[in-house]
């Protein structure tokens, strides 16, 4: 199979091979372990314990506040402090359980799915508190549940892993790759018409030719060389490079007969289901050129991002900007006293920022945020449009098929910032049809 | 807790290299070649001519921008390529008010005047030679400046172009090299050839202008210049009339020319048409720098026919 991919994208600097040689380690928390209600799209969790209630390893602490939603599991053995609005990644404060670690990591009995039907793997999911592991954080029963199962024919498996350093599921695929397929498997257990599709970048031939070589013997399994190119692991773009089909902001991609998970989060459903494993930790990439030793580690959720960085061996030189996930479209952090949530997957500490070092200026049309847009807009025009606040106009000219990948920020020489206004964009546009509706 | 605090900035949090000035110095560099040759050829003047063009640019933006209260944005060299190129399109031979009158038109006039870099509706350089052409006509066309090489019978001070419209004969190979009467940088159809494909190469200009530019009046002159399929004649007009300097530097402008790549094919095609009749069917023999300023006009209405269709929104994606 030749390589696979999209028009558009671009090459930013990767910065993986600080990381990607560094086996996964386990890290076990110090400190308090901070639990967000809302860590996943969704309605937010609601709390199942209370202030003085002891706790164990992969105990429910709190419950799916609706379908779309997650449950939430201690990720060690301790006692429930307080439930209080704390700090979160996204900059927020969000009510969050607060457990004291008592260092013992008593677990909680885990039951595996004894029978293999469709419905109990579904539960068994949904019990797990399994959310999209890739940064989005949806819920992934919900994904596992489209309206026409009969109609899926992909599950694809997004080993892109396109944003630049983070390592955390390139590692998994080296480490663990019987997980991985264990959990492709039991997933296309559930979709008999359907074949599953591993789509790895090209960049990381090691990964491709293990599974590759395990994949000889499945039937059902093929792995896909996606070409390396940012942002390849964006969902409609992987769907597009793997079966040809393009979808927009208005389908999903179980429209398009697809089912996309990343490789953590089939992981997590192969532990969920074969050993009844509910999801409180997962591999987190520490990483960036002011981290003294940038590294994959086992983290258990919940854990104070502060604490990674000295799990990494401290800070070389002080960082100018922390950002969870990647460089493309992770999060800036203000502080380091946040806690590791489900989606974070990565750590980011760069010595420099780049987005302060350089003042926008004009325009000057070279029309490069065009070509590399992965959704075929006009960024230029649009985030001048939605800075001028006509919404409406926005949303008729396509704005909210943007994917806010950061392409167009990332390449424009004037410095322009596209992104924001286009997210600035979206979300106002996004109001104003519920608004209208 | 921690008591440090972070910068903190919508995604993506990494920038690529290119910057708006390190686009204009690359196609100053890559115009180097042809500007070089202009100086050489046709000597001194040509080169006090560019001087005084260049500050010109750089002085009236400065001052433009001094005295509007506007942030001072000379450093990022797009004055100075209108200047490098509103010289190259001089015939060497001007008076050196000329420049000066011409740098001052580009950019207070043609570009400041509308909003500065990225808002002006034509090509500042364009602008200002049109400008002076149609005031100066005499001197603007006055191509008695003798070139060091040229072997070309300067004493009549036609251009190759006008002379082949006259139905004299010309030298394809001086043309082709550029020995020849013409404004300062526009006779060296190979160094220019090369400047363009250093710019494609580069990634900073896409071939759909050009190449399109190109093509379309090589079919207009084959179909319509009265010579039939002849090569040569055909050539002559490729590397007359400063066609490489409009096509790979002029046309190519960012800011006056099409961001939609749709866009670019009809605008390249439309050049190609426009200058084909203004040669072929004008009075004048050239018609580079008036299709070129037309069609700058032209590009909002073409862009808006040419907007690219969203992915998954039908189309072919």
């Amino acid at each position: 199979m030749g390589l696979l991919t999209f028009k558009g994208g671009l090459h930013p600097y990767d910065g993986k091979e600080l990381s990607k040689d560094k086996a996964i380690t386990e890290y076990l928390p110090q400190g308090e372990m901070v639990y967000p209600l809302s860590q996943h799209i969704g309605a937010p969790a609601v709390a199942c314990v209370k202030k003085g209630d002891n706790v164990l390893v992969g105990q429910k602490i709190a419950e799916a506040g609706g379908f779309v939603s997650a449950n939430i599991f201690s990720s060690v053995s301790g006692k429930v402090l307080k439930i209080e609005p704390r700090l979160t990644v996204s900059g927020n404060k969000v009510n969050s359980i607060v457990i004291e670690n008592d260092g013992f990591y008593k677990k909680a009995e885990f039951h595996p799915v004894e029978t293999m039907t469709k419905e109990n793997i579904l539960a068994a999911v949904k019990e797990a508190g399994i959310v999209g592991l890739g940064g989005a954080g949806f819920p992934t029963h919900v994904k596992l549940s489209p309206k026409e199962p009969e109609k899926i024919d992909y599950i694809i498996v997004n080993a892109a892993e396109c944003e630049p350093y983070i390592t955390a599921d390139y590692r998994q695929m080296m480490e663990t790759p019987e997980d991985l397929l264990s959990g492709l498997n039991i997933i296309l257990s559930m979709f008999p018409a359907a074949k599953g599709v591993i789509g790895i970048e090209d960049n990381k031939p090691e990964a491709i030719r293990k599974l590759t070589e395990m994949c000889k013997e499945e039937e059902r399994i093929e792995v896909a060389a996606l070409k390396t190119k940012y942002p390849q692991g964006a969902e409609r773009s992987l769907i597009f490079a793997v079966t040809g089909r393009a979808i927009n902001s208005g389908m999903l991609p179980a429209d398009a007969g697809c089912i996309v998970d990343n490789v953590a989060t089939v992981i997590a459903i192969h532990e969920a289901v074969t050993m009844g494993k509910p999801l409180y930790e997962r591999v987190v990439t520490v990483t960036g050129d002011a981290i003294a030793e940038p590294g994959n580690f086992k983290v258990k959720s919940g854990t104070n991002a502060a604490e990674l960085v000295d799990a990494a061996g401290g800070f070389k030189t002080r960082p100018e900007k922390v950002i969870s996930g990647g460089p493309m479209m992770g999060m800036a952090l203000s502080s380091l006293d946040v806690p590791c949530q489900k989606a974070f997957s990565s750590l980011l500490c760069l010595t420099k920022d780049e987005v302060a070092a350089c003042e926008p200026g004009n325009c000057i049309r070279c029309g490069r945020c065009i070509s590399v847009c992965p959704a075929g807009l006009m960024p230029t025009r649009l985030s001048e449009i939605a800075d001028k606040g006509d919404f409406a106009l926005f949303d008729q000219l396509n704005g909210c098929e943007c994917v806010e990948c950061g392409c167009c920020s990332y390449i424009c020489p004037a410095k322009r910032r596209l992104t924001q206004s286009m997210k600035t964009g979206r979300r106002e546009a996004l109001a104003l049809r519920r608004r209208q509706k | 807790m921690n008591e440090q605090f972070y910068n903190v900035s919508a995604n993506p949090h990494v920038r690529d290299k290119a910057s708006t000035h390190s686009i204009m110095l690359d196609v100053i560099i890559a115009l180097l070649p042809a500007t070089l040759f202009g100086w050489w050829n046709f000597g001194v003047n040509a080169v006090i001519l560019t001087v005084l063009s260049i500050a010109t640019c750089v002085i009236s933006e400065y001052a433009w921008q001094y005295f509007m209260h506007k942030k001072i944005t000379v450093g990022d060299m797009s004055a100075v390529l209108t200047g490098l190129l509103l010289a190259m399109n001089l015939p060497a031979g001007v008076p050196y008010w000329m420049p000066v009158l011409g740098g001052v038109f580009a950019i207070i006039v043609v570009k400041q005047l509308f909003g500065g870099l990225g808002q002006n509706f034509m090509n500042p350089a364009l602008g200002a030679r049109c400008f002076l052409l149609i005031s100066f006509a005499g001197m603007m066309t006055d191509f008695s400046v003798k070139g060091f090489g040229t072997t070309f019978d300067a004493t009549t001070g036609a251009t190759p172009l006008a002379a082949l419209k006259a139905g004299q004969a010309v030298n394809l190979k001086d043309m082709f090299l550029g020995l020849t009467p013409g404004t300062i940088g526009e006779t060296s159809a190979i160094l220019l050839i090369l400047g363009g494909l250093y710019l494609i190469f580069k990634g900073i200009i896409s071939w759909r202008i050009p190449i399109c530019y190109i093509a379309t009046l090589s079919i207009f002159v084959l179909l319509f210049g009265g010579h039939g399929f002849d090569a040569v004649y055909l050539a002559q007009h490729l590397c007359g009339g400063g066609l490489m300097l409009g096509a790979f530097f002029m046309a190519t402008d960012y800011v006056t020319s099409p961001i939609t790549p749709k866009g670019q094919i009809v605008f390249g095609i439309l050049l190609g048409l426009l200058t084909g009749i203004f040669r072929i069917f004008g009075g004048s023999a050239e018609g580079v720098s008036y299709a070129i300023i037309f069609c700058n006009l032209l590009v909002p209405l073409i862009e808006r026919f040419t907007t690219p269709t969203a992915f998954g929104k039908g189309g072919k994606n």
